[in-house]
């Protein structure tokens, strides 16, 4: 499967294409393949998303999971600061990105 | 330290406004992100995994207490309570939007501080030496000269649009502490037979893809011609350099390709051409920085002796403190680097702490080290206990300046959009590995350097062991690297052979100490062992 992810024009965030908006939280990203380009190109034109891309990813007990280590991380948040990441209260979820 | 004139604040100020609304053209589309990137950039905003990333620039690593501050003040109200020292003196934050990325540097020109010239293809910031102006071996404080070429380089519109970035660091006594020779310039100020100073120029050194050493392309340039010399070397270089490559477009290719005795002398031409023109600056202007510069009031007669009947105190004062130029005083380093901590963080409670603390005890003022620690320059040492203790109860206590433990790591793959590989989290269990052996005493001066992709900026080639993180296949996966040096017995490191993961990279470092251990004679480091027995018996042990 294919995920669209960039980040907020505003804040910096990370953010996923969920179908019809976008969500801090990749568990929430749909599936874009075949339509990456279009929807990148108009996300980025209305400004709701900065420089959009397309990444590879699989379901992973049910939820998508990035292939790439790195979109793995971007998806978290810093395997080094669990405080900071998005699931702050989750001791197994650098399994996850690892 | 220096103080901005009108001129300076009226640029930085300016530079703010500017900035405020091509962020807000931005925020209300009036810009693309291909058209703001580079603006964004000129103004040290980067766009890393997380956000936007802002590096501040801290000249020549120099700070008074009220910077600092701000410095701990914007991570409170913009960013997450913490910020990043790097390997080039400055610091980042690594949570920052772009609706406040104005504030934040009107926040930093209220204290004569800015973002400018961290990013893009231009003079960098200067880096120097973190003892200048302390330091017990300088001839001189090499930080007027790198305060000139700062404000040379501030928006010289020649400059602003070189092939690649380019780095200049200056110092002013034969140990190297800035890692001179591996910069585009370096400069050494340096005191001839008749005892007149003047500056030696090493030219194309550099990390990165390429590691180079610099050459030196003239031993002895006049003070009053600095300006003009590496005004002609930034001319031939803009002139010739490759900007069709961007993996050949530092000027280490250049003089690599072009031939040290070539470049040299068309820097020559350039620079009697030059001195035709006129362009260095009234030599009053150096003398006018200069003021900026002398030594605080010392105290006369400041005691020598230290009270070291608290053992661990003992064990700080000789692994944390530098002989200073003045009798009863000493140079304090703070330790980023607590066991199994992030090399270079510092939380806003701790910046606040040692700007106090430089208040108190240090006349004001704090340096950055590359290496990812904070100095207090001017400590007596009749203050040390006191300042210790302060230190100590806020976990910035640890004896481990030089040692296996003060790992230099760049921030890798838990923040940088460029890294290949964690860089933190390998620094994280070396240096909780040896703390728990109990070996990093014994190790003496080992300087470790991590870096998370071929960028380098954890100075990995010049690491007495240097670690390497590379994406393969996905996987991360880690190089090691053994002889280098950043110091003035200069040398880039060497790749052991096969790389390793995780858990092997920890087990790795372990192996090749051991080897040292058991192959060292008396008096010698990790590197001179190395040097001395070569790259064999430690890939003996590692590979068998």
């Amino acid at each position: 499967m294919r995920l669209l992810t960039g980040n907020d024009l505003k804040t910096g965030a990370v953010t996923w294409w969920t179908g019809s908006d976008w969500s801090i939280h990749v568990e929430d990203a749909a599936d874009v393949t075949g339509n990456e380009d279009e929807i990148a190109r108009r996300e980025e034109a209305s400004r709701r998303v900065n420089s959009p891309y397309a990444v590879d990813a699989e379901l992973h007990e049910g939820s998508p999971r990035p292939a790439h280590i790195k979109e793995r991380v971007r998806a978290l948040g810093p395997t080094v600061r669990p405080d900071l990441t998005l699931k702050p209260a989750d001791p197994e979820i650098g399994n996850w990105v690892i | 330290m220096y103080k901005y004139d009108q001129y300076d604040q009226a640029m930085v100020d300016a530079r703010v406004e500017e900035f405020r609304d091509q962020a807000r053209r931005r925020l209300e589309g009036k810009l693309t992100e291909d058209q703001f990137k580079p603006l964004r950039l000129m103004n040290g905003l980067y766009l890393q995994l997380h956000a936007y990333m802002l590096r501040v620039a801290i000249p020549y690593g120099t700070l008074n207490s009220l910077q600092m501050h701000v410095l701990a003040d914007i991570a409170d109200k913009y960013d997450r309570g913490y910020g990043h020292f790097t390997t080039r003196q400055n610091i980042q934050y690594n949570w920052i939007k772009l609706e406040d990325a104005a504030d934040i540097l009107a926040d930093l020109a209220k204290v004569e501080m800015h973002a400018i010239q961290t990013s893009g293809n231009c003079i960098r910031n200067i880096s120097s030496d973190h003892f200048a102006g302390a330091a017990a071996d300088e001839i001189v404080d090499p930080r007027p000269y790198a305060e000139l070429l700062r404000q040379w380089s501030s928006f010289h519109p020649e400059f602003s649009y070189l092939p690649r970035k380019f780095k200049i660091a200056v110092i002013a006594s034969d140990t190297d502490r800035a890692a001179m020779r591996l910069h585009d310039i370096g400069i050494q100020i340096v005191k001839n037979d008749a005892g007149e100073l003047g500056a030696a120029f090493y030219v194309g050194g550099g990390m990165g893809r390429t590691p180079m050493v610099a050459p030196c392309i003239n031993g002895f340039v006049p003070l009053d011609r600095l300006v003009t010399y590496a005004e002609a070397c930034l001319r031939v270089y803009n002139r010739h350099g490759r900007r069709d490559n961007k993996y050949k477009a530092r000027i280490k290719i250049l003089v690599h390709e072009m031939g040290a005795e070539e470049y040299t002398r068309q820097v020559e031409a350039e620079y009697a051409h030059l001195l035709e023109e006129g362009v260095e600056p009234p030599f009053a202007e150096l003398e006018r920085i200069r003021t900026y510069f002398e030594d605080p009031l010392f105290e006369a007669g400041a005691p020598e002796e230290v009270d070291r009947s608290d053992p661990d105190f003992a064990v700080w004062v000789d692994r944390n403190t530098v002989a200073h130029k003045e009798a009863g005083y000493v140079s304090a380093v703070i330790s980023l680097k607590p066991v199994g901590g992030i090399p270079g963080d510092a939380t806003a409670e701790q910046m606040r702490l040692m700007a106090d603390l430089a208040k108190d005890y240090s006349f004001d003022e704090l340096r950055v080290m590359h290496t990812q620690n904070i100095v207090l320059p001017h400590v007596r040492k009749a203050d040390l206990h006191a300042l210790w203790t302060a230190l100590d109860e806020a976990g910035l206590g640890s004896p481990n300046l030089d040692t296996v433990e003060d790992i230099i790591a760049c921030p890798g793959l838990d923040y940088c959009s460029l890294a290949n590989a964690r860089s933190i989290p390998i620094a994280q269990r070396i240096s909780e590995r040896f703390a728990a052996n109990g070996k990093t005493g014994t190790l003496g001066e080992l300087k470790l350097k991590i870096s998370g992709c071929i960028n380098a900026c954890g100075h990995h080639h010049a690491g007495h062991i240097g670690i390497l993180g590379v994406d393969r296949k996905g996987v991360e996966n880690y190089q090691l690297l053994l002889g280098g040096s950043e110091a003035e017995d200069v040398s880039l490191a060497k790749i052991t052979g096969p790389g390793f993961d995780e858990n092997g990279i920890v087990d790795a470092v372990e192996t090749v100490t051991n080897v040292y251990e058991s192959e060292r004679q008396d008096g010698e480091r990790f590197l001179d062992t190395y040097r001395r027995i070569g790259m064999n018996p430690f890939k003996e042990a590692l590979y068998g």
